[in-house]
């Protein structure tokens, strides 16, 4: 398992959980819910915030959510 | 004969086309009203439907689910389920962009789930198919079982269809749930709907999961006796739910790969977002947008000004002199014409911004500035308020709504007024014009023009220092989140960008419009009437002299009861390098900025010709003591920091009320503005003169 904020731009992987429950609660009513595909699409200046597509589409969100999102 | 009408609530995800679908079935028969007892703007317009019905549409906030996150997104919710509002929904009409199938399915079916008649309209359709999805509509309405009209909300089409669904929708019966909530938590949701009264599961188990927003102590012990964590169950049921939307999405849809799709916003991306170019394209984006606001809406504003000089000449010659006559042409007739002179900057900066978040590059915007803002204790989407704020206050504050986070939202309020909005430019342009010498050069600039933009950095500055220091004063309630989608880059929709335009133009009318004009006819009043016979003896002194009536206007005001007052505010201000007169312009100016300009010319106009501008008027004042012009330059900058910092609006401190829903914050941002106000103007005056 690997954080979501380690993975590098243009890496494909699935989400496996969200660690933080309020960060997860916003996330997986947008679709982003363990199994899904996640691309890392690119990345704001000191890798914060972070550009992520997710069921086809692209989400930002920052680094220390980042870290809480695991996948593999 | 009554025609029956249906109450239909249009919601949907954010960037969705919600608001397109609107504008296309509502036109310009819209009205932007208040929920009763909140602080949102209720959207509402009619609809014919059919010969026989109408419907009236309520347009509510996007959002992705019934779990309000942020306000918006709370009376997106309170609407779906019928809390606040008088007589509960009909027919609900969520639109659902194509692209974004599965993420809108999820709305829907909480919807459905409510017992709502529910109709899905299916917008972007072509997009949907450029990008290789093909969703098969009539098998998505079975498995739904709900009507689906594919519609193109911006070419008009399938708008027909849509109202005849809504039609069909009304008369039918109620469904079975999609997703059963029963299945998870049986036991607590039989004893919630007991103790609710209800049949209706989801509305209780979202009752359940809302919790900390309504305290209801009975409901909170059945959650301590079924061990039911409402954050918990909220996770555990939307990733329930969106397994069984996974299914119907695999039976309803087919890909297709597509080569080089996606690639015009991948490719504008890379440029707009650039960790470098970004950057400088944003600041020169903010260039063109001053450029084009201050050059260009200065030839409607000037038609404006001469129309209400023209109609102020009219009204006092035609309607018999006297009272009425004098409150309507310097009370009614120019507070009105002080409010309209700024529709065209406030239209204008709307346009861009509205065209700019139409297109979906605002959304790139806070990408690249959330995390320099983050620093200040802002937020990526406090660029739109902030923004706003260069052309008033009022609708800028209102569109910090979309910021989730109790502190950020907050910080953007307080700090958003320092902006230089459009009130402040006459002001500004009146003080540089009379004690800034323009003959100074630097280079290709001149020191006036200088000035200005300094003035117009200083605002923003003072506006990021402010947010600085609160950041450390507010207590956080929650941790903060910046969760945006990135929409893919579209061509606006220029109606819905007109629109938008006009929304904010009558927000700005009506909401300032109606404080304004009170004022002004209250200053009308302090300046028109003294106390005692004074005004009398100085009609009697200046009976039958030649050019009398302009001194006699200006040694009428110093003895009315504004003069008294600037007057007996003048020790306070003379450190500043203000005399009395000012005073009363800073007084009348707390209305509104831009009063000052009409107060000054009111007051310094002895002259020895009457024919003379305001700006030789001023010219011409001497200092008493020194008999050197007293508008100096040390006197113009104490005076526009002074307005920089001021909470001079009256409008906007109602706004902060109504957002805030306290007296708390105007009053602390009425205080902190005025001490920053008076500390640098002190300061510079003194160290300039």
């Amino acid at each position: 398992m690997q954080k979501l904020s380690d993975i590098a731009i243009g890496e494909e992987k699935i989400i496996e959980s969200i660690e933080n429950e309020e960060l997860a609660q916003k996330l997986l009513e947008m679709g982003c819910t363990p199994g899904e595909k996640i691309i890392v699409e690119r990345k704001a200046p000191f890798a914060d915030p972070i550009a992520i597509i997710v069921s086809g589409f692209m989400l930002s969100i920052r680094k220390e959510d980042a870290e809480q999102i695991f996948v593999k | 004969m009554n025609t029956s009408k249906i109450k239909v609530v249009l919601a949907g995800n954010p960037n969705s086309g919600k608001s397109t679908l609107f504008n296309a079935l509502t036109g310009l028969r819209q009205k932007v009203g208040n929920y009763p007892g909140i602080t949102v703007e209720k959207r509402t317009g009619n609809c014919n439907l059919n010969k026989n019905s109408k419907a009236e549409i309520i347009d509510v906030p996007g959002a992705y689910s019934l779990y309000p996150k942020s306000i918006d997104e709370w009376v997106a919710q309170q609407v779906i389920c019928n809390k606040k509002d008088e007589g509960a929904p009909e027919v609900t009409v969520v639109v659902a962009d194509a692209t974004n199938l599965r993420r809108s399915i999820f709305l829907i079916t909480q919807i459905i789930d409510l017992k709502m008649k529910v109709v899905l309209a299916l917008n972007m359709v072509d997009l949907s198919l450029q990008q290789g999805l093909i969703i098969d509509v009539s098998r998505l309405s079975e498995e739904l079982k709900i009507p689906v009209v594919a519609i193109n909300a911006r070419k008009q089409e399938g708008i027909g269809r849509l109202k005849q669904a809504i039609i069909q929708a009304d008369s039918r019966e109620v469904l079975p749930s999609f997703f059963d909530v029963r299945s998870l938590f049986n036991n607590i949701i039989e004893d919630a709907n007991e103790l609710r009264k209800t049949k209706n599961d989801y509305d209780s188990f979202l009752a359940l999961c809302l919790l900390d927003t309504n305290e209801d102590i009975k409901l909170n012990s059945l959650c301590k006796k079924h061990q039911f964590i409402p954050s918990r169950a909220q996770a555990q049921e939307t990733i329930r739910r969106y397994k069984k939307i996974d299914e119907v999405v695999d039976i309803c849809c087919a890909t297709v790969k597509i080569e080089g799709n996606r690639s015009v916003t991948k490719w504008l991306d890379d440029v707009l977002i650039h960790p470098v170019c970004g950057y400088f394209i944003f600041l020169g984006v903010l260039f063109l947008i001053f450029q084009a606001i201050f050059s260009w809406s200065v030839y409607p504003m000037d038609l404006i000004d001469s129309l209400f000089t023209d109609l102020s000449v009219w009204v006092a010659a035609t309607l018999p002199a006297g009272v009425f006559n004098d409150l309507l042409v310097k009370g009614v007739l120019a507070g009105l014409g002080g409010i309209i002179i700024f529709v065209p900057q406030i239209a204008f900066l709307f346009a861009f911004i509205a065209f700019l978040e139409d297109t979906g590059y605002m959304a790139r915007v806070g990408f690249i500035t959330d995390k320099i803002l983050r620093g200040f204790g802002l937020n990526g989407r406090s660029i739109i308020p902030l923004l706003s704020g260069a052309a008033c206050a009022i609708p800028a504050i209102m569109s910090a709504r979309t910021i989730s986070s109790w502190k950020e939202r907050m910080i953007t309020i307080m700090v958003t007024p320092l902006m230089s909005c459009s009130a402040r430019l006459p002001v500004y342009t009146l003080i540089i014009a009379v004690m800034i010498p323009s003959e100074q050069n630097w280079g290709p600039f001149n020191l006036q023009g200088l000035v200005m933009m300094a003035f117009y950095l200083l605002g923003f500055l003072a506006a990021l220092g402010t947010a600085f220091v609160l950041k450390f004063i507010l207590k956080a309630k929650e941790r903060s989140y910046y969760i945006m989608e990135m929409p893919s880059y579209k061509i606006p929709d220029w109606k819905t960008v007109i629109y938008t335009i006009v929304e904010k133009v009558k927000v700005f009318l009506f909401d300032a419009g109606k404080v304004i004009i009170a004022i002004s006819i209250v200053l009308w009043f302090l300046s028109s009437y003294a106390p005692g016979n004074r005004f009398e003896k100085i009609d009697a002194k200046w009976a039958g002299k030649e050019n009398a009536e302009i001194h006699i206007a200006a040694e009428k005001l110093e003895v009315s009861y504004a003069g008294i007052i600037g007057k007996s505010i003048e020790p306070a201000i003379k450190p500043l390098g203000f005399d009395w007169k000012i005073g009363i312009a800073l007084i009348t100016s707390f209305a509104a900025r831009e009063v000052f300009v009409g107060t000054m010319s009111t007051i310094y106009s002895v002259g020895d010709e009457s024919t003379q501008s305001i700006k030789e008027r001023l010219e011409s004042v001497k200092n008493p003591e020194t008999s050197k012009p007293f508008f100096t330059g040390a006197v113009g900058i104490s005076l526009m920091l002074f307005y920089a910092f001021a909470m001079q609006c009256m409008s906007t401190l109602a706004i902060v009320r109504r957002e805030t829903n306290s007296w708390k914050w105007p009053i602390v941002q009425f205080l902190y503005m005025g001490i920053l106000a008076y500390l640098s103007s002190l300061i510079a005056y003194q160290i300039l003169s």
